[in-house]
């Protein structure tokens, strides 16, 4: 999915920011669409809550521009701002009941009590917990205090909804329920959603596309499916999911196949894309545990590998089995479906052949 | 035997028997003040003659005891209500900003606490003259403000310290300006330090004596008023009624004070 400027509704512009000397946000630029789910995924300290203070007006850019809707935010100050936020700390007001603090922002609307009173009742039905609007905000659960914040934001009905990591302080089960909670409300709200994780596999679960950031820059901007399948360079591919690399240097290059020479694989080929390049050039090739098949005997078709398995860890539903090749370092991760016995686990240390589609091969950017 | 009790609270003897001698020689004294004021006899001597109120009636009907009365409360009602102020203005940048220096800052502010009141009474006599300013009730106020401005803040600053950022953060992300941000989240949080610093700095102000002796002019404070009793033998009685009095308000304005601002009001 590509987006030109025109339809994105959310559009950074070439922001740094710095705190003194420390910078802390480098040129990002990215737009983000209307209704959107979008996500910021990145290690700790990488910037993904001062790109969405940046947003919410609580920091401003040193250099570049925020547009929302068509307007530049640099002048506009947080309580003019078409976008909501739900804070790490959930920043309940510890003075009003549930009730109150879900009106907090309606003062300035005029409406009448009963008016009032009715769209509070909405919203508490909405985060189903229609009988605490009387509980003052130390009587709440971490979950609770959550779907609170949620609501405080969303009775505004703004046009973006700001939330920094919002599920982060919650345990498991909670967190599944409360993803699947957040994504179904996305949907019936329609909101554009700028939602911050470090946690992978629930940025790859909720989102419509998900940016992923490193030390204040974007290393990539994809859906779920084009960061999983198709990462741009090692820092992506080793940050979602696991991943083998492996060296690799061209060999030759046939029309639209680019034929490698892979350290441990030996030769491979792959699609070329847009690439210009020639014998000789150096790249890194990566492929997901779950793309490789393993098995006791030589395949009879396709490329393959020999490898000496090292250690095998059942798994109920699929094993992992880490296979030592020729020139790698470290072991290659395999991870199969048990459906069908692949392979004899008894005597571990035993010669196993690994194959692949060419396909699954991916070509990083950075050699 | 076995102590269910942690390493830390387990009871410790001696300390409990120092709390107490401590506390006893603490106000021991302070409690033969109501004793005598009872006492049916204008000689402050024991043994005891007999119990009466007379000596609170006494002050009941005398013009000059609710004249510098009213000025102690003028004063005082002037003086905590500004430097409460003035307290959460301090508090509020000290806590905002990070301000380089900060220790020093508050140290300079809470000085006061340790200069002798009569240094700082020359001081501000001298200047006050120097200036040409005449001796009233509110030299008096002036003088009693530096004393009670580092209560104040002693009492607010934890408050604001302790309070989270991002509610404010999130005022304002709800569509509130500084100034509706500050009435309907940082007031109401920190509004129990704000009534207990204007109880304990109402409370200073109205006990306290060295700057009310220098500043003040023709209009006296009550503790200035007991001042000019004490030379009058056959009126000490009714001193110690009043000074019971005095005691008897103080203590319950701090401890109200204290109550309301207690750690765990909004339940932390
Ligand atoms: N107000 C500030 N002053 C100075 N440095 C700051 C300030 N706010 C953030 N930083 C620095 O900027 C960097 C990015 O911080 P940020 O809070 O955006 O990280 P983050 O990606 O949200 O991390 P986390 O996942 O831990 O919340 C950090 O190195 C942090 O120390
Ligand atoms: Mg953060």
């Amino acid at each position: 999915m590509t987006m030109t400027n025109k339809d994105a509704f959310i559009s950074i512009q070439n922001v740094d920011k710095y705190f003194g000397k420390f910078q802390a946000i480098d040129k990002i630029s990215m737009d983000i669409g209307h209704g959107e789910f979008f996500s910021l995924l990145g290690s700790s300290g990488c910037g993904k809550t001062t790109l969405l203070r940046m947003l919410a007006g609580f920091e401003t850019p040193t250099n570049g521009e925020i547009y929302i809707d068509g307007q530049p935010m640099s002048e506009v100050p947080p309580h003019y701002r078409p976008v909501n936020m739900v804070f790490q700390s959930y920043a309940i007001f510890p003075h009003l009941n549930v009730r109150d603090n879900i009106a907090y922002g309606l003062r300035k609307q005029r409406l009448s009590k009963m008016k009032k009173y009715e769209m509070v009742d909405e919203m508490l039905d909405l985060i189903k917990l229609p009988e605490y609007g009387d509980r003052k905000a130390h009587e709440l659960s971490g979950g609770q205090r959550q779907r609170i914040a949620l609501a405080r934001a969303l009775i505004l009905k703004p046009k973006v909804l700001l939330l920094d990591e919002p599920l982060g302080a919650l345990d498991k089960q909670l967190r599944e329920q409360m993803q699947l909670e957040l994504r179904a409300l996305q949907r019936t709200v329609g909101i554009t959603f700028v939602f911050v994780t470090h946690d992978q596999e629930e940025a790859l679960t909720l989102s419509d596309r998900i940016a992923v950031m490193s030390g204040g820059t974007v290393l990539q901007t994809d859906t779920p499916t084009g960061l999983y399948e198709m990462p741009q360079n090692r820092e992506v591919a080793a940050f979602i999911g696991t991943m083998n690399f492996f060296e690799a240097m061209v060999d030759r290059v046939e029309g639209d196949t680019l034929v490698l020479d892979a350290k441990g694989l030996g030769k491979v080929s792959t699609t070329k894309g847009q690439r210009t390049t020639t014998k000789g050039d150096r790249f890194e090739l990566a492929i997901r545990p779950e793309k490789l098949k393993i098995s006791d005997t030589k395949p009879t078709t396709g490329a393959c590998v020999e490898g000496t398995l090292e250690n095998a860890a059942y798994l109920g539903e699929r094993s992992h089995y880490y296979v030592r090749v020729d020139g790698q370092d470290t072991p290659v991760a395999v991870s199969a479906q048990n459906q069908k016995r692949v392979i004899s686990s008894d005597q571990n240390a035993h010669s196993v052949w690994l194959t692949w589609d060419d396909d699954a091969l991916v070509l990083l950017n950075d050699a | 035997m076995r102590n269910d009790v942690s390493y830390i609270k387990r009871p410790n003897r001696p300390l409990q028997v120092y709390a107490i001698i401590f506390l006893i020689v603490l106000y021991t004294p302070v409690l033969f003040l109501p004793l005598f004021s009872f006492n049916d006899s204008i000689y402050v001597r024991f043994p005891l003659k007999g119990f009466t109120i007379q000596w609170y009636f006494e002050l009941w009907e005398r013009a000059q005891v609710w004249n510098s009365l009213m000025n102690s409360i003028k004063v005082g009602i002037c003086v905590s209500i500004a430097s409460t102020g003035l307290g959460i203005f301090a508090a509020k940048a000290l806590t905002n900003y990070r301000l380089p220096g900060r220790p020093s800052i508050i140290g300079f502010i809470m000085l006061p606490l340790v200069v002798p009141g009569i240094i700082f009474g020359v001081a501000l006599l001298v200047l006050l003259s120097q200036m040409g300013v005449p001796l009233s009730l509110y030299t008096v106020a002036i003088g009693h403000m530096i004393v009670c401005l580092p209560f104040s803040i002693a009492t607010l600053l934890p408050r604001f310290e302790g309070f989270d950022r991002s509610i404010e953060e999130a005022s304002a992300d709800l569509g509130e300006n500084a100034w509706w941000t500050f009435w309907r989240v940082t007031f109401p949080v920190v509004y129990p330090g704000v009534v207990a610093s204007l109880l304990l700095s109402f409370t200073i102000s109205f006990d306290e004596f060295i700057m009310a002796f220098f500043l003040s002019g023709t209009e006296p404070t009550l503790p200035m008023y007991i001042w000019g009793q004490l030379r009058f033998p056959q009126e000490f009685p009714s001193i110690l009624a009043l000074s019971s009095i005095i005691l008897f308000v103080s203590f319950l304005l701090v401890f109200i004070g204290q109550w309301i601002n207690r750690d765990d009001a909004y339940g932390k």
